[in-house]
């Protein structure tokens, strides 16, 4: 762990946080806070795990981005799952965390519950092997995220395709994160002054594709890592930019993320998927060229087109205002069923079920800062 | 006339079992479960000679020679695998009993234990898990004295449950409760959390990981005593098992009606764990234990309880892991490693490893 807990030092931490403050004064007031976005998931989690959210000046405000994909996952594509599930000779295979999500009438849990054969596992080579060891059962896989995960699954359907398996598909909903930051930044109500990069997905895809950003929105960006430092140190580098007058996009977690991206991955990623027109969000909407499906070559391998999916697109509840937390513009807590209808336990909106979730990380880990800030 | 032919019956010898593995019969109330019983389990238990009823028959006036209150719990055990680092199903029912015995002052002294066995189950891993279970009693000074077995269809369980119920003995005068921590005292444990929970994730195998970690089970009514003999002003004691260490800190706060926080960087956990937690996106202060305590001790005595538990062979990393504060009743919190502070609340459902 040594090398992790360099990036937890208190004492560092607490200078980050001299400096941040430093520069907001520097920035000075402009009549309301200065909005940064974390695009992913994973940094929400850090934030809220770590308290960073207290530490920060007053006039900071986190905004908590799409960037968790169990999130965004709309209540067809869960129908969809559940659907696949129920089939007698399925064995339907799927991260931990998209298991509570709700359908519009279960998730894979209660469905599991019913008696369909749902399994948890943690990579899709998980799922690949479980196909092995059941040839005379159908194994389907969750595929499900944005360019962090989308390598292994196609890697897993490289290797299948390499072994003949013969009993094994995807269900594919991976995401890709450049139209979506566009059309966050294409919103109307958009209240962002610059963004936090994730760090994993560039880890595949590199800084480049950031630059219209910068260049076309003009909006500051910094490619950050996860632990907590990393993270003070990107608020610490956007503020600078901000403050200097300066939009670029920065990369703060060089040590893992090259600007040019990984070869390998985009290799298997561009072999096995191809852009689908557009892809629907949960909250957001429909946003073009948004989502993967696998190309025509892997199609036995696309549950897509092995199963009949019921394939219906189903409204968000009308009370449920996820889009607008996940834009920004309300923080969880003023959703108007935030903690009363919608709960972890009876969650309404998507953005409660995964703990990555922000109306979840408000529920569970507390905003301090915004109880501190009523009292 | 027709005679019957005289009653020729060997003396009933132990260890008849001749097949591999539990089968329905083995729950058919006939000869068969009879043979189970007296092979695995009377044999385990050290039964043997006693004649076998329905009830176990206990001397009021030995119990009431060692206390003013008695003592009664149950808990029933799933664990998968039967087998992990650290100990197995049967050393886990009984220590889990004790515990929760031994967590209210109590002394154990008996145990009494149901097996629903699926057919399908070897009857070595079956014979090794009651051997452990009689081992752990023995070590622990109670006596298994009643039990009953039952054999389900295969798929109707899973492999094994195990159903442990316990009755000990209060000693007068002791008072421990989890609604009397009050401002101002002082919350320890005995050691590392979530060795076992981490354990039997990493035993499961189907996280692709292996680490070398190994459950804490045991049993701590030897500590417990030693605790309360050095700190009698000891205000609450739990077992940190399912939930972990963050569901005890919210039923104490809850109940007490007061705010509790706890400091991270004092929070002992192992760096194997700590490293498999990050790994899964788990919060180890969530992951079972079953050999570490919660003690809410008055300031003035957590010196003393301290140390007590370090003398011990069980709590040899005990420490302080934060206190008792008075404001904002019912809440508990974390003073981070960063110098932030977070909510730790009460998980809803069980823990999910996230996606990326
Ligand atoms: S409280 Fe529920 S409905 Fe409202 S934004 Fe959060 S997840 Fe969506």
């Amino acid at each position: 762990m040594k090398y992790v807990e360099e990036f937890r030092d208190s004492a560092k931490a607490r200078a980050l946080v001299k400096e941040i403050e430093r520069l907001v004064a520097v920035i000075g007031p402009n009549g309301r806070p200065i909005h940064i976005m974390e695009v992913c998931g994973g940094h929400t989690h850090s934030i809220f795990r770590y308290g960073l959210e207290g530490m920060l000046p007053k006039s900071i405000e986190l905004v908590h981005g799409p960037g968790c994909p169990v999130c965004v996952l709309p209540m067809g594509r869960v129908d969809d799952c559940v659907s696949i599930a129920q089939d007698e000779g399925v064995i339907f295979t799927t991260f931990g965390d998209a298991m509570r999500v709700p359908g519009s009438t279960k998730s894979l849990l209660q469905a599991k519950a019913d008696g369909a054969d749902v399994r948890m596992v943690y990579s899709p080579l998980d799922a690949l092997a479980v196909a092995r060891k059941n040839p005379d059962r159908q194994v389907v896989f969750f595929g499900l995220g944005f360019e962090t995960t989308m390598p292994s699954t196609a890697l897993t359907i490289l290797q299948a395709e390499r072994e003949g398996v013969e009993n094994f598909s995807v269900f594919c909903n991976h995401i890709t994160i450049v139209p979506t930051i566009k059309a966050i930044l294409d919103s109307p109500d958009l209240r962002i002054d610059g963004f936090l990069g994730p760090g994993h997905v560039s880890m595949v895809i590199g800084t480049a594709p950031y630059a219209f950003i910068s260049s076309f929105y003009k909006k500051p960006m910094v490619v950050a890592g996860f632990e907590p430092l990393d993270i003070l140190q990107s608020i610490w580098m956007l503020l600078k930019q901000i403050a200097e007058g300066r939009c670029e996009i920065e990369n703060q977690y060089a040590r893992i993320v090259p600007d040019q991206g990984n070869d390998a991955a985009l290799n298997a990623v561009n072999r096995v998927y191809e852009l689908r027109e557009f892809f629907e969000w949960r909250g957001l909407g429909s946003i073009d060229r948004s989502g993967v499906r696998l190309r025509k070559e892997y199609a036995r391998f696309d549950a897509e087109r092995k199963f009949d999916l019921p394939n219906v697109r189903i409204a968000d509840p009308k009370s449920c205002q996820c889009g607008e937390v996940l834009k920004g513009v309300i923080k969880p807590w003023q959703c108007k069923v935030f903690g009363s209808a919608c709960t972890p336990e009876t969650p309404l909106g998507a953005l409660m079920v995964s703990s990555e979730g922000a109306c979840a990380a408000y529920y569970q880990y507390g905003g301090l800062k915004q109880s501190q800030a009523a009292e | 006339m027709n005679s019957l032919p005289p009653m020729v019956k060997p003396a009933r010898a132990l260890g008849k079992l001749f097949v591999r593995s539990v089968t329905l019969a083995h729950g058919g109330g006939g000869k068969a479960m009879k043979d189970l019983i007296d092979d695995v389990f009377i044999r385990a238990f050290d039964g043997r000679g006693l004649p076998l009823e329905d009830q176990a028959r206990i001397e009021l006036a030995d119990i009431a020679a060692r206390g003013d209150r008695l003592a009664f719990t149950t808990d029933s055990f799933v664990v998968d695998p039967l087998v992990f680092p650290g100990g197995d199903i049967g050393k886990l029912a009984v220590c889990g009993t004790v515990n929760d015995l031994a967590v209210g002052g109590a002394r154990p002294l008996y145990l009494s234990c149901a097996a629903i066995i699926e057919e399908g189950l070897a009857i070595d891993e079956l014979r090794e898990i009651a051997n452990s279970m009689s081992a752990t009693a023995r070590e622990a000074g109670v006596k298994i004295i009643t039990g009953d077995t039952k054999v389900v269809q295969r798929g109707c369980c899973d492999k094994l449950f195990l159903t442990t119920t316990g009755v000990g003995v209060i000693h007068a005068g002791t008072r421990l409760g989890v609604d009397r921590a009050q401002a101002g005292d002082v919350v320890l444990v005995n050691g590392m959390l979530g060795d076992h929970g981490a354990a039997i994730l990493c035993a499961r195998g189907d996280m692709m990981l292996e680490a070398p970690i190994v459950s804490d089970c045991a049993c701590l009514h030897g500590l417990i005593e030693a605790l309360l003999d050095a700190a009698p002003g000891i205000r609450f004691i739990r077992d940190a098992t399912r939930g972990g260490a963050a569901t005890v800190l919210n039923e104490i706060a809850e109940a007490s009606g007061v705010a509790i926080e706890i400091d991270e960087d004092a929070t002992p956990i192992r760096a194997e764990v700590k490293a498999f937690c990050e790994i899964l996106g788990l919060d180890p202060l969530y992951l079972a234990n079953e050999g570490k305590l919660i003690v809410v001790a008055p300031a003035a005595q957590a010196d003393d309880a301290v140390a007590a538990m370090r003398a011990h062979a069980l709590g040899r990393s005990a420490c302080r892991i934060g206190q008792v504060t008075g404001d904002d009743g019912g809440r508990v919190t974390m003073r981070t490693t960063l110098g932030g502070r977070r909510i730790v609340d009460m998980l809803v459902g069980e823990q999910f490893p996230r996606i990326c």
